[in-house]
This record gives structure tokens, C-alpha cells and sequence, in this order.
């Protein structure tokens, strides 16, 4: 059951948030390069690494639907990949509010840090269109975890690889042990586990809706027979209760 | 000398535009949750009216009723 703990896991998510930007806007120091705008900095970095995490965590749902067939793997990986989307979105538009006003542009293309988060972005925006053009269920949950497994592979590679380039513009948040002051690094690790936790809580938010709409569909199926059901062309998993 | 001031810095309001689109878009989520929710709920009760029309007595229609008087 998904959703016996989501009150607690409500309450801890909100509280947890809450202490990480008071935190972040109240206590950590202001940085002495960018002044007030780098509490951006406490809501976007944190916010882009959840949502990485939460590719390659998609990734080895897809693993483990491919190695045992179950469909509730798909459904795990694609919940995963739902929510990391739409954090993403929130990562480029938090990311260009912050870099207009830190390098007076919306978007600097010659920057790989930030190209290469819009090409994974826009590499997963195509997760869900590819699932709705196949029809077959199996198909489409088998292509689907072949395309997460490779995509999520190639997160931390792209990763890496940004790390390796020289980059003039982009800062590192952990390029060295302590590039980050005690109560910025406090702040930072606050609002970093706060989004974890609400991460998590949308997961399973996703995760019981879609097990509490599978067991409606298998009680309508038992109650009004076959025919009280048109099958509909999804780009969700259908579990069969 | 730095002086204490009740105003805010003067790059505020892109550190607020910020955090409002992190806001924006979890009551962007919740919308969406509660428009799925509402699916739920007539589902559940079309289930119950099915519930209802299975338990009600079967009631004999009228032409089978005169064929049996004959």
C-alpha cells in the first residue's frame, strides 16, 4: 500500500522544506560574489540532483521490470521519470530566472553544465510520447524500460563528462571538500533532503493513485463484466489487480 | 560601516520569481492530483451504484408476468 504513509510523509516533507529555506534565508551568510540572489542556489541545485537521481533511479526500475517481468517495475519507472520531468522543468526555469540575474542572460549556450541538463530534459521529454505512439501493452513497456535503462546510463555519464570540461561560468557546488561555509553547507544539506522528501512523497502520491485507479477498474471489471470497459490508449502502465 | 535597512536587496525579486515557480508548480501538481482525484471519486460512485443494481431484487417484467396468468 502506497499511500498508509503519506500523512507522515506529508508533514515531514513541508517541515523539512520549510527549515531548509528559512535556513537558507535567515542564517546561511550572503555570498560575497552574488549578494541575496545566490539563495537561488538552496532551491535549484538541490532541485537538479533529486531530479538526476531520480532518472537513473527510473533507470533500475526499467532493470528490474526487464529482469522479472513485473509490471509494477514499469510503473515504479515510469512514476520516476514523471517526477523527475517535471522537476526538471523547475531546474531550467529556476536556473534561467538566476542566471539573468546573475550573468544578465536567460540562457548561455557555450555553458555545458546547462546544455547538457537540456539535453537530458528534452531526451526524457520524449519518454512519454514514446510510450503513447505503441499500442501493445507489453511492447510499450518493454521499449519504455530499454529507453529509461540507456537514457538513465546515460545520465551520470553526461555527468561526468561536464565535470571533465573546463567550464568559465558555471560554478561547481562540490568541486573540493569545502567550498561551502558551515551554515551554507547546513542550509544547503536541509533543503537538499527536503527535496528528497518531497521527491518521494510526489513518488508515492503517483504510485497510489495509480494502484487505487487499477484496483477500481479490476472492481468495475468484476461488477459490470468486460464490457463495462473500453480499453483506452495510454502512455501510463495498466496494472492488472 | 554596514548600516542595518529594513529594504530588500535589490536582486529580491528574481530570488522571489524563483522560489514562486518552484511554488507554481507544485499547485500546478496539486490541480492536476485533484482533477485525477475527481475521476476517482465518480468512478467509485459509479461502483456503487453497480453494487446497488446487483443486490436489488430481480423484479419480473410485465409481459412474463401476463404470460404466467395465462
Amino acid at each position: 500500500m502506497y499511500g498508509s504513509r503519506l500523512r507522515s510523509l506529508s508533514a515531514a516533507t513541508v517541515v523539512t522544506l520549510i527549515t531548509g529555506f528559512s535556513l537558507a534565508a535567515f542564517v546561511a551568510p550572503m555570498d560575497a560574489d552574488q549578494g541575496f540572489m545566490q539563495k537561488i542556489f538552496y532551491l535549484h541545485v538541490p532541485m537538479a540532483i533529486v531530479a538526476l537521481c531520480g532518472f537513473v533511479f527510473g533507470g533500475i526500475c526499467a532493470v528490474m521490470h526487464l529482469r522479472t517481468d513485473d509490471p509494477k517495475w514499469d510503473l515504479r519507472s515510469y512514476v520516476a521519470i514523471h517526477i523527475s520531468v517535471i522537476l526538471g522543468v523547475g531546474v531550467l526555469l529556476t536556473g534561467a530566472i538566476w542566471a539573468k540575474a546573475s550573468w544578465g542572460h536567460w540562457w548561455v549556450w557555450d555553458e555545458p553544465t546547462l546544455v547538457s541538463f537540456l539535453i537530458i530534459f528534452l531526451l526524457y521529454a520524449t519518454y512519454t510520447p514514446l510510450r503513447f505512439s505503441i499500442e501493445d501493452r507489453e511492447k510499450q513497456a518493454r521499449y519504455a524500460s530499454v529507453f529509461a535503462i540507456t537514457a538513465g546510463a546515460f545520465v551520470p555519464l553526461n555527468f561526468l563528462a561536464v565535470r571533465a570540461a573546463t567550464s568559465l561560468v558555471h560554478p561547481r557546488t562540490f568541486d573540493s571538500a569545502g567550498n561551502l561555509p558551515g551554515a551554507m553547507r547546513t542550509a544547503f544539506l536541509v533543503c537538499f533532503a527536503g527535496m528528497i522528501l518531497l521527491y518521494v512523497l510526489l513518488w508515492q502520491y503517483e504510485m497510489a493513485h495509480k494502484n487505487t485507479v487499477a484496483q477500481l477498474r479490476s472492481l468495475k471489471r468484476k461488477l459490470a463484466g468486460d464490457d463495462g470497459l473500453r480499453s483506452r490508449r495510454s502512455a501510463a502502465p495498466e496494472l492488472q489487480v | 560601516m554596514i548600516l542595518a535597512s529594513n529594504a530588500l536587496p535589490d536582486n529580491a525579486g528574481y530570488v522571489a520569481a524563483a522560489y514562486l515557480v518552484f511554488l507554481a508548480l507544485l499547485v500546478i501538481y496539486i490541480g492536476i492530483m485533484a482533477y485525477k482525484l475527481g475521476r476517482v471519486e465518480r468512478d467509485v460512485v459509479e461502483l456503487n451504484r453497480l453494487a446497488d443494481e446487483d443486490r436489488a431484487p430481480a423484479v419480473p417484467a410485465p409481459a412474463e408476468e401476463e404470460a404466467s396468468h395465462v
